[in-house]
This record gives structure tokens, C-alpha cells and sequence, in this order.
């Protein structure tokens, strides 16, 4: 087994680990991601939108960091505009892939000393964008696509936890 | 011991009585193999597993998958007390097979996504928190016999 397949417990410590190699993305995957993130972008505010919907519905406790929100129901406006935004974030992401933490410098340090959100999460909302996508584009969403998403989603959340310690 | 809501008990009968088995089986087990490499390692003597292609294409990991899809009918038909359904499966596999119990938990995960491409809009976020609430027994089951 090649030493890097031992990195992905990374993904679950999502940033709590100084690895000795990093996990990085292939040409070949940037190219798959680019793609399939330029395929699904004229619905990537319903996939923005049903993922943090879901986030707080399947898993409750990360509504711990909405408690200012006046409406917290997974369909109103607070979550669906949140989702879009996160998902903003993403598509930003997706154009810095060839330096995410470079990249995403303003948007870690606002994770770190803002809102200072548990990595953990980032592990759960990925997993939730990938129940999105899977359902709304089925087709395109197969084995090959799902690692290098997977991958990809890891590594944004990577570079988002960059500046916190 | 679990609780379970109507709606909860109702989407997991459903989910599992409208499942193809012999479509999703293989579908979860080849996703899991491609998305997570290292699960490989409990699978030497399937053949084939070089490329996501022929990962796909394996008839003994297209078996497998339909083996394991099958083993969670148990918990499906004993919803009520899953720990004791999976007590000596959850040996097997700690004793004999050897796998990180790390590995049912990816596995699931590879579940919810072919089952969300599945089921498309009618996996809602209800659906998708039952479903996961199950997984996540059955997952917490398989790896309690551990030691």
C-alpha cells in the first residue's frame, strides 16, 4: 500500500495533524473537478441551499452556530441564502485549486478568528454537498467523480483550518 | 436501546423493501473501493481491482456487494434490537476477517450516496437523517464486539 493512502485519516482530523506528505489533487482529478463543478453550476444555488439544509436537519447540533438566526427551518431564507453563499465559497475554491491555502487565505483566517466553526464540520457538510449532488445528478456523479470531490472537499477544508493554531 | 419514530421505522422498511439489491449491492461496494482505496486491502484475492474501471467491471466484487447489502436485512427485520442481531457478526469480523470497524462507517457513507442517486428528490433530509440514524446503529453494532 502506498504510504500516502495512510494520510486520510486527515480528512477526519481535518487540520489537527502536521502530515510529513500532503494528500494533493492530480492534474487529471483538478481537470474532473473543474468539470463537474462547470456541469452542475446552474444548480449550484439549490445544491448550496439543500446541503446546509440538511446539515442542520441530520445533524442538529451544528445548529449551534446559527442560534442568531430568527428563523432556523431548513427550507427559510437564512439557511437557503447561507447555503448559496457557502457554495460561492466553493466555486471561488474551485478557481484557486492550484493553491487552496494560498487561495482561500481570507476566507481561513475568518473560520480561525471569526467564526471559529469545529473542523469536524466541514467533514459533515462535505458529506452532505455529496448527498446533494448524487441526487440531483446521479449520472454524473460516479465513482471517479465522487473521489475527486471527495478529495477536493477535503482539501478546501484543509485550507480552511490552516490559521486556526 | 434505540428509539425509533413511526416515520423512522416507516423509511427504512420502505427504503429497503423498493432496493434493488442486485444493483445497489455492487454499486455501494465498487464506490467504496474506488472513493476509499485502502479498503482494498481485505480484497487480494478478488482479482482485478488496478482501475476504478475494472473495480466496477469485478464479478467477485459485484457478488460481495450483494452479500453485504444482504446482511443488513437482520437489522432491518430486528430494528429493535440490532445490537444483538450484529453481536456475532460483530466477532466475525473483528476475529476472523480482521477489518477496522473504521470501514463500516465509510461503507455507509457509500450507501447514503447510491441510495440519495437512487431515490433523487424522494430522499429528503427526513429521509437521509432516518436513513443515517440506522446506518449508524448498525455501524456502532458491527463494532462492538471489538477488543
Amino acid at each position: 500500500i502506498p504510504f500516502s493512502s495512510f494520510i486520510h485519516p486527515l480528512n477526519r482530523l481535518c487540520g489537527t495533524a502536521e502530515p510529513l506528505a500532503k494528500m494533493s489533487l492530480s492534474a487529471k482529478e483538478k481537470v474532473i473537478v473543474k468539470d463537474f463543478f462547470a456541469k452542475v453550476s446552474s444548480r449550484s444555488d439549490e445544491v448550496g441551499a439543500e446541503a446546509l439544509a440538511r446539515l442542520i436537519v441530520v445533524y442538529p447540533q451544528t445548529k449551534s452556530y446559527f442560534a442568531h438566526w430568527k428563523d432556523l427551518s431548513p427550507n427559510g431564507a437564512p439557511v437557503r441564502k447561507h447555503g448559496i453563499t457557502i457554495m460561492g465559497g466553493l466555486y471561488e475554491a474551485v478557481s484557486k485549486i492550484d493553491d487552496l491555502a494560498g487561495g482561500l487565505l481570507t476566507l481561513s483566517e475568518l473560520h480561525a478568528f471569526v467564526l471559529r466553526v469545529d473542523p469536524v464540520n466541514f467533514k459533515i457538510l462535505s458529506h452532505c454537498i455529496m448527498v446533494v449532488l448524487s441526487m440531483l445528478f446521479a449520472e454524473e456523479f460516479t465513482p471517479q467523480i465522487h473521489v475527486a470531490v471527495d478529495k477536493f472537499l477535503a482539501l478546501v477544508a484543509l485550507a480552511l483550518s490552516e490559521k486556526y493554531r | 436501546m434505540v428509539e425509533w419514530t413511526d416515520f423512522e421505522r416507516a423509511t427504512i422498511q420502505s427504503i429497503f423493501s423498493k432496493m434493488d439489491y442486485d444493483d445497489v449491492g455492487p454499486a455501494v461496494l465498487s464506490r467504496c473501493l474506488v472513493v476509499y482505496p485502502w479498503t482494498q486491502r481485505y480484497f487480494g484475492n478478488f482479482g482485478n481491482l488496478y482501475n476504478a474501471a475494472a473495480i466496477q467491471g469485478n464479478p467477485m466484487v459485484a457478488a460481495h456487494g450483494k452479500t453485504v447489502l444482504h446482511g443488513l436485512d437482520r437489522a432491518v427485520k430486528n430494528m429493535d434490537d440490532i445490537k444483538a442481531t450484529y453481536e456475532e457478526l460483530s466477532v466475525l469480523h473483528s476475529e476472523k476477517l480482521h477489518v477496522d470497524p473504521d470501514n463500516f462507517r465509510l461503507l455507509a457513507d457509500c450507501l447514503t450516496i447510491v441510495v440519495a442517486a437512487r431515490m433523487g428528490v424522494d430522499f429528503t433530509a427526513d429521509v437521509q437523517g432516518a436513513f443515517q440514524k440506522f446506518l449508524a446503529v448498525v455501524v456502532s453494532s458491527l463494532g462492538r464486539q471489538y477488543h
